[in-house]
């Protein structure tokens, strides 16, 4: 048997509305007791005084490249960022080479992750064969294999018709369709968006109408089939609008924003003189977007914080502007830029923060966590709120360094994550949560480390 | 006498109204070598200008080398086609390969808004923008305005309207940026499909082109390229020039002493009618000489010249 107690943190877990100090007690991978003075017999403690506790972190959009641009992330670095980020379990997008679109695929992601990985992985499959938009990819298969999602992120689905059988199909295995929404006509080439700052950048501008229409498709085609459709990184006003009439009319619709969308605006890409890490897909939006985006996270239209982690090679991003790749890392800097950004400016609580990254992801995929109920998965994340700490991406898990977050000195940071009882990560430089044994309790220092 | 602040000349836009001034004062004093029997004054004898072109370029390109050799420095051109780039090679690698040679500036053109910017970020030569994607062309602007200067007498108060593709052009930005710094007041005419979002905020944008074209002191034609019918831009060049182009007819509504400019290559028939580019308001050809002056002036204040200085 193992068991773990985290000792005297304070312990949020809106799941059941805790927000208060407790133990947590985990044993053989699973929560068995959460409360005061919890007995650590023949346990590992580790001790939170001063810390905040919660159910693990997942992040609902990941890019791990692996099979196929190993060469810019793999299952084990990708999942090394997440622990070193404060994930617990990452949903891996499925545009890898080849795509997952086929249970083979999921399976030997899944056992890459079973033996390389550091925290759990979820693959995601693809919607279509090959993301190429046309015929719908075997979703009993991909379910059956462990996919708990479908979506063809990055390559958006153009077609209506095909996201309509989408939708409707994956009902058959309680799947949700991720959708990345961009209308391609409207985006051809563009690698900003468009507004003032592209036309004095002489940059192709990729309007956010491109997005709203799609999200606009995608909430009554949900509501059509009654299927479950899910945003993927909702970046404008638009788009929150649509979602929250959508909600409001009882469609099956979620939505997730990233940090970046949350705190910058398109104005960085003209202050950094096109610095090829301001460039992402969906592109950094509008201040009215951004706010938009924000008013979406606070009245509940918005359910989740995802990273959309996207790794790339410094030669994929060394390059002109409008030839770099989009996309930046985002598994080892969301939890700190949320908690300096969003929870110390007052724009969301702690528990509203852990709602986010935590109990929503894992309830509009239907994952095991979310939650400290008993029985739940031993996954915890603690965060310090008052570390400070300077954003280097030379000392990153993660293979990409392609981050617009240098040099950003941030407060309020993970320290420690446990993946199913096991400590994965925890930050060394602060020295805790310290490992100590009970030696009142315990006969023996051997014993107190657990078996 | 100061010496130009400016290490690189990457556009208009971070530029002050005394920069510009100095650029076009230079500019004015250096026109003189031109006209002079032996054309060539020592002042960058010893210096290495790389001119890398990434795109098709008669007149700038022209314009960059004659400059150059008047004022007697060391120069070589690389056009894409001739040069690695064809085989693959970055931007990057390129500029770090040329660099290795000590030059001492780079002139770039590209089809990538920002890639000068780029090169100033990872290069140790001066890095001057010979025209980037839809972003900048200063050196079109200097010579617009000294070729302004030169036929009005001042800048300042002049009305001055940009007819044509706004969307795609870097001439049209640049100009914007000049003309307004130098306290003239610029009107934009397109049709909607060519006018970037944002634009009507920094000059009043019109979609007719008699509407531009009264009372203004000088009209900037901008070339419309053919591709843009592809796009779904415009519906036809007949009627582009039906509404946009501007003729002898059109003419009539324009101030008697106003000049016509255009930065070239021009489309005869679509934007501009031969009777107009051929026509006495017609001023392209000075603008041609200017650009040689103006190229002069940048080389030489970024290449460690003081403005004004005699040669």
């Amino acid at each position: 048997m193992s068991a773990i107690v985290v000792k005297g943190g304070r312990v949020v877990d809106p799941a059941h509305d805790i927000d208060g100090p407790a133990d947590v007690r985990i044993e053989n991978g699973r929560i068995v007791a959460v409360g005061k003075r919890i007995p650590t017999r023949g346990a590992t403690v580790l001790e939170a005084r001063g810390r905040v506790v919660c159910p693990g972190f997942i992040d609902l959009h990941t890019h791990l490249r692996e099979p196929g641009r190993e060469d810019k992330e793999t299952i084990a670095t990708g999942t090394r960022a997440a622990a070193a980020g404060g994930f617990t379990a990452v949903c891996a997008m499925p545009n890898t080479e080849p795509v997952n679109d086929t249970a083979g695929i999921t399976r030997a992601i899944l056992e890459r992750a079973r033996t390389d990985g550091a925290v759990r992985v979820y693959p995601i499959g693809a919607i279509t064969r090959g993301s190429k938009g046309e015929e719908l990819a075997e979703y009993g298969d991909l379910r059956e294999a462990g996919c708990v999602a479908v979506s063809d992120d990055g390559r958006p689905v153009a077609s209506a018709r095909v996201m309509r059988r989408a939708l409707e199909y994956a009902q058959a295995f309680g799947l949700t369709v991720i959708d990345h929404c961009e209308e391609p006509s409207l985006t051809e080439k563009a690698p900003m968006n468009e507004g003032p700052v592209a036309t004095l950048l002489g940059l192709r501008g990729w309007p956010g109408a491109a997005e709203a229409v799609m999200v606009e498709r995608d909430v009554l085609l949900a509501e059509l089939t009654g299927g479950k459709v899910h945003i993927a990184h909702i970046s404008t006003a638009a788009s929150v609008d649509a979602v929250r009439r959508g909600k409001r009319r009882g469609v099956r619709v979620t939505a997730e924003a990233t940090p970046h969308h949350l705190l910058l605006t398109d104005q960085v890409v003209r202050d950094t003189e096109y610095d090829t890490a301001t460039k992402m897909n969906p592109p950094l939006r509008a201040e009215a977007d951004r706010l938009a985006v924000i008013e979406g996270l606070r009245d509940g239209t918005i359910d989740c914080i995802a990273t959309d982690h996207a790794p790339h090679t410094v030669d994929d991003k060394k390059v002109e502007f409008d030839q770099a790749a989009f996309g930046i890392v985002g598994l080892e800097t969301a939890v700190a830029l949320c908690l300096d950004r969003l929870v110390r400016t007052g724009i969301v609580s702690v528990p509203r923060l852990v709602e986010l990254l935590s109990t929503h992801p894992a309830r509009v995929l239907g994952l095991p966590g979310g939650s400290l109920a008993l029985g739940a998965p031993g996954d915890l994340t603690i965060l310090d709120l008052d570390r400070e700490r300077t954003v280097d991406p030379a000392r990153f898990q993660s293979k990409g360094r392609n981050t617009p977050y240098g040099g950003w000195t941030l407060r309020g940071w993970p320290v420690a994550t446990i993946v199913g009882g096991t400590v994965a990560w925890q930050d060394t430089a602060v020295g805790a949560p310290r490992r100590r044994s009970d030696r009142r309790r315990a006969p023996s220092r051997r014993r107190a480390g657990g078996s | 006498m100061t010496r130009f602040r400016h290490r690189h000349l990457l556009g208009i836009e971070p530029l002050s109204r005394e920069d510009v001034l100095a650029i076009l004062d230079t500019a004015d004093g250096l026109r003189e070598v031109l006209d002079r029997p032996i054309k060539k004054v020592p002042a960058l004898r010893g210096k290495t200008v790389v001119n890398l072109f990434y795109e098709a370029s008669t007149r700038t390109r022209a314009s960059f080398e004659v400059a150059e050799k008047v004022l007697s420095a060391d120069s070589l051109t690389i056009a894409t086609a001739t040069s690695s780039v064809t085989k693959g090679e970055t931007l990057l690698d390129t500029a770090r390969n040329l660099e290795a040679m000590n030059p001492d500036m780079i002139v770039v053109r590209h089809a990538s808004s920002g890639a000068p910017h780029f090169l100033a970020r990872h290069c140790k030569s001066a890095i001057v923008n010979a025209g980037d994607g839809a972003h900048e062309h200063p050196t079109q602007a200097l010579l617009d305005a000294l070729t302004l200067r030169q036929k009005k007498g001042r800048l300042e108060g002049l009305t001055v309207a940009i007819v044509g593709d706004l969307l795609h052009s870097r001439v049209a930005r640049s100009n914007l940026w000049l003309l307004t710094k130098l306290g003239a007041s610029v009107r934009l005419c397109a049709p909607p499909t060519l006018v970037p979002p944002g634009l009507g905020a920094l000059a009043p944008v019109t979609h007719d082109i008699d509407e531009a074209v009264r009372g203004a002191d000088a009209i900037m034609m901008l070339r419309i390229q053919s591709e843009r019918m592809a796009g779904g831009f415009v519906p036809s060049l007949r009627e582009y020039h039906a509404r946009y182009g501007l003729t002898a007819a059109r003419m009539r509504h324009a101030k008697k002493d106003a000049l016509i400019m255009h930065p070239g290559p021009m489309n005869r028939g679509v934007e501009i009618a031969s009777e107009v580019a051929d026509g006495p308001w017609s001023v392209i050809l000075d603008q041609v000489t200017n650009g040689v002056a103006v190229r002069m002036a940048v080389l030489y204040l970024l290449l460690g010249g003081a403005p004004e200085a005699s040669l």
